[in-house]
């Protein structure tokens, strides 16, 4: 079986490890209440999409 | 060669998959909407669609297509009775899903899929501007629903007092859903 030859070096390990971000959700206005929400989702703070009441926030 | 299902599968065996589009499609024609996966949803529309067609059709050999699939006899009476019969002039799109962000727990994308309101059948070629109206007057009707005890010069004040409200009158949307005709022409007045 193929192992590894070498301990990989702290260095290497974090430069591996630097490319490994989170992303930003990309997050619009809220028509109803200017509050962030997802795209194309209903609002979580009114619970308002398309001028229709989704959902009842609490 | 037999078509794979459009959509995701799920993540079950077949007999799994099965009993879980039944149960999805009879808790939909019980409470009129129910939350679930986008996933599930997306898989649900198609099926629960063609049952209501089958309601509107509505002769003995259509329900006994509907038996094989809904085994609860109340359920189907309520599909071919009030559903069937309430989308008489709506040619599809029974069905509508929002979306409504990841849960809390496992990320999930959460959806909710309702029975579209009955209402006056727009016709196809409605113009824009129409359909905002018809928007705007479902709006004022749900939110009318919502607090309902609350009175109705609160309306003008807007939405997020409505939401506010909606708290304590969540627990009866059965009752809300059946008082919706009547202030649907309660708001067609006021306008």
């Amino acid at each position: 079986m193929a192992v590894p030859k070498r301990k990989m070096s702290r260095s290497n390990t974090r430069k591996r490890r630097s490319q490994w971000k989170a992303s930003r959700p990309e997050l619009v206005t809220c028509p109803r209440c200017r509050d962030y929400k997802l795209p194309h989702t209903a609002c979580a703070t009114c619970g308002t999409y398309n001028n229709r009441q989704v959902l009842n926030p609490s | 060669m037999p078509t794979p299902t459009k959509g995701p599968r799920l993540g079950a065996g077949p007999a799994h998959e099965r009993l879980m589009l039944a149960n999805l499609a009879t808790s939909l024609f019980q409470h009129g909407r129910i939350k679930t996966t986008e996933a599930k949803a997306k898989r649900l529309r198609p099926y629960a669609e063609k049952l209501i067609t089958l309601g509107k059709r509505g002769d003995l050999h259509a329900r006994r297509l509907v038996l094989t699939k809904i085994t609860d006899k109340a359920v189907v009476h309520e599909l071919f009775t009030e559903i069937g019969p309430r989308y008489e002039n709506r040619p599809g799109g029974y069905t509508r899903i929002t979306k409504i962000g990841p849960r809390k727990g496992d990320n999930a994308p959460m959806a909710v899929i309702e029975l579209v309101e009955a209402g006056p059948a727009t016709p196809p070629a409605a113009t824009r501007r129409a359909a905002e109206e018809e928007g705007e007057q479902t709006t004022a009707a749900t939110s009318e629903t919502a607090e309902q005890e609350v009175p109705a010069q609160e309306q003008a004040q807007g939405a997020e007092e409505a939401t506010a409200a909606a708290d304590d009158t969540a627990e009866a949307p059965a009752e809300a859903q059946e008082s919706t005709d009547a202030k649907d022409e309660d708001s067609g007045e006021k306008k």
